[in-house]
């Protein structure tokens, strides 16, 4: 069932949750709305399973309009947050819920429901579950329940609302896993909330970014990477630093002397430029005033551990070790740029490189002090 | 022991103290009434309980408790949902009407209604030109016993709806269930004990009002007495033996009421752990409060 949502605007008070969202989400595909919190993801959610009035805009699902078409004929399948499930009812009742509340002329008998609750439990991994109650559960079995039952009503559109919030994170993995493969045996439209980025990553087709009530980007995630739209997308995925520079002459300058100009062809003025630890290599350096220092050592794979450096005038960026060479913390080391995203006073992004005169410089390493002890050389490029 | 902790004779020394002030104020008093009641023998009390005017004030005690806790049921029941489950202009102040009778002395309320209804009242003349009689009738016991009633159900179930959210509601609303259905099936079961226990409180409260009922009854025996204004009628003219003898009765209803509700809770504690377990003890603590006033009679 698609999904198209154009000029949304819902206010809470002087406020805008959603501040003129639109949308475009085709009949079967997985898509994420990924944004940090009260960025108004949730309530883009909540709009359309109908539990949230729209100001303005326009909600089609599957071509038919939406405005005025309460919660509980849009049968549409949510899976809250922390769930939801009636707590006062066992597993069992829970997911027959949505077929017992059924008109009588649809409601299907009691062998039915059974069938088809059973098969349910079975879909979900959680056939033992059947008589227990939702205090009696942990937070995996609960989110499997909660979507047991969101499935009962063979929803056309599912939500997920922070389905893996409650589970820890090896719990998280696995699931997360579980549920795409779900998703491509039922092929069910999906869209999920999430402030992870990791999460909306790997589960979705296409991941909408959200920014203060407003889509920023809505691309698959490897564009959202590769070519963030806005400098907020830029800052938000990927776990870039952002640092502000200076274009001069084609060159982009960051007024920190540890870290290497860029070439860029964007105007001269104020940039800002979005760097991800990937993009930045640390190697161990001679001691000196404008040196970088390693502050951690973080644990990650052993042949390229991350880093974080301290640059002077307070400005920390993660980093990665050049691979084989071991840093210590505390270990003086210079910052070698091989790329960043840049945002250009005109507003137009560009994927920058060091200059020529850098790599070459880099090659000799000779305006940079004296080489320290395992320096390796690198080629640009 | 940790540093929050008092230490543990002093825990002692307090839960001593608390029992002690129980024994002395409440559980004394209450076996006294009984040991009047039954000092000149079971056939006394007896005769005193099945003597017409009694018999009358009885039977219109439970008339009017009959009326009015199905009543403020309802009306608590609806209050407590608008105000947990719903935003309105106006919620707050709803939530300071349904305290109302909480702080509003009981005589002030049954003189309002004599205000309002009595013969020299604002609604007096149009009522008496019909016929309709409140004041000095049932009508008007049962406004009283309405207006005193009403906070507890709403009290009571309110907590516990306001702690459990609209999260469920929402979800069997996605689920295809109509507004009734979700009453029905998520709402209500979610706080079913505590309605009880609201409801037993309410029920505790309507057989044992005093103040605004004197007011609008008018005492005429046989016809508009209930049990506590019979009570002090009989005390009054010096029937000590029948006057303690209708106070134990009324003050086993309360106790009847008290142990009902304890069960309920046990029954609630049992299934339900966790999260509405702790409403449910914290309800106990004040209920336990509320319940004071009628247990002493």
């Amino acid at each position: 069932m698609s999904v198209i949502v154009e000029g949304l605007v819902r206010r809470f008070g002087a406020t805008a949750a959603l501040d003129g969202v639109s949308l475009s989400i085709r009949e079967g595909e997985f898509a994420a709305l990924l944004g940090p919190s009260g960025s108004g993801k949730t309530t883009l959610l909540r709009v359309l399973a109908g539990l949230e009035p729209q100001e303005a805009g326009r909600v089609a699902i599957a071509g038919r309009e939406m405005a005025g078409v309460p919660a509980r004929e849009r049968g549409i399948g949510v899976v809250f947050q922390n769930y939801a499930l009636f707590r006062h009812m066992s597993v069992f009742d829970n997911i027959a819920f949505g077929l017992s509340v059924q008109p009588r002329g649809r409601r299907p008998d009691r062998a039915e429901t059974a069938a088809r609750v059973r098969e349910l439990l079975r879909l979900t991994q959680i056939p033992e579950l059947e008589r227990r109650w939702p205090d009696q559960l942990s937070g995996g079995q609960r989110q499997r329940v909660a979507l047991a039952r969101a499935l009962a009503i063979q929803p056309k559109l599912l939500l997920l609302d922070e389905p893996f919030g409650a589970l820890d994170a090896l719990v998280r993995r696995e699931v997360r896993r579980w549920l795409r493969g779900l998703h491509e045996r039922l092929g069910i439209t999906t869209i999920l909330v999430t402030h992870d980025q990791e999460e909306a990553m790997e589960l979705a087709d296409r991941v909408a970014v959200m920014d203060r009530g407003r889509i920023a980007q809505f691309d698959a995630p490897a564009a959202i990477l590769d070519s963030p739209a806005t400098p907020f997308v830029a800052g938000f995925v990927g776990e870039a630093a952002r640092l502000e520079g200076a274009v001069g002459g084609g060159v982009l300058r960051f007024g920190q002397a540890a870290l290497p100009p860029l070439a860029v062809s964007l105007p001269d003025g104020p940039a800002l430029a979005f760097i991800r630890p990937w993009d930045l290599l640390a190697e161990p350096a001679a001691e000196a005033a404008d040196q970088g220092r390693v502050r951690q050592v973080r644990p990650g794979s052993q042949a390229q551990p991350r880093v974080i450096v301290d640059l002077p005038g307070g400005v920390a960026l993660d980093a990665m070790a050049r691979p084989g060479v071991p840093l210590e913390r505390g270990q003086p080391c210079r910052l070698r740029l091989l790329s960043a995203q840049v945002f250009g006073a005109d507003g137009r992004r560009e994927n920058a490189f060091p200059s020529d005169a850098q790599a070459e410089r880099d090659e000799t390493g000779l305006p940079r002090g004296a080489a320290g002890p395992g320096r390796l050389p690198l080629r640009s490029g | 022991m940790n540093a929050t902790e008092d230490p543990r004779w002093f825990r002692a020394l307090l839960a001593l103290l608390a029992i002690l002030t129980g024994l002395l104020l409440l559980a004394l008093p209450l076996a006294a009434v009984f040991a009047e009641a039954l000092r000149r023998g079971w056939d006394v009390a007896r005769a005193a309980i099945l003597e017409p005017d009694t018999l009358a004030a009885i039977r219109m005690t439970l008339i009017v408790a009959a009326i009015s806790v199905p009543l403020n049921t309802v009306g608590g029941l609806a209050a407590a949902w608008c105000i947990a489950k719903h935003d309105f202009p106006g919620k707050r102040l709803l939530l300071v009407l349904v305290e109302l009778p909480l702080s509003v002395s009981p005589v002030i309320a049954g003189l309002v209604f004599v205000l309002v209804f009595g013969l020299q009242g604002w609604l007096g003349p149009w009522l008496q030109a019909r016929g309709i009689q409140v004041i000095f009738a049932l009508p008007g016991l049962v406004l009283a016993t309405l207006f005193v009633t009403f906070p507890f159900v709403a009290r009571t179930v309110l907590p516990l709806m306001q702690d459990q959210g609209r999260a469920e509601e929402e979800a069997a609303a996605t689920l295809g269930a109509s507004g009734w259905q979700i009453f029905q099936r998520v709402t209500l079961p979610n706080i079913r004990w505590a309605l009880l226990a609201g409801v037993l409180l309410c029920n505790a409260r309507a057989m044992g009002e005093f103040g605004a009922v004197s007011v609008v009854s008018g005492h005429i025996r046989g016809q508009t007495n209930t049990m506590p204004l019979h009570v002090e009628i009989l005390y009054n003219e010096y029937q000590f033996a029948g006057a303690a003898a209708v106070a134990a009765l009324l003050a086993l209803l309360g106790l009847v009421t008290l142990v009902a509700k304890s069960v309920l809770e046990r029954l609630s504690g049992r299934r339900v752990s966790g999260a509405e377990g702790a409403p449910m003890r914290m309800l106990t603590v004040v209920s336990g409060g509320l319940l004071l006033p009628f247990v002493q009679v």
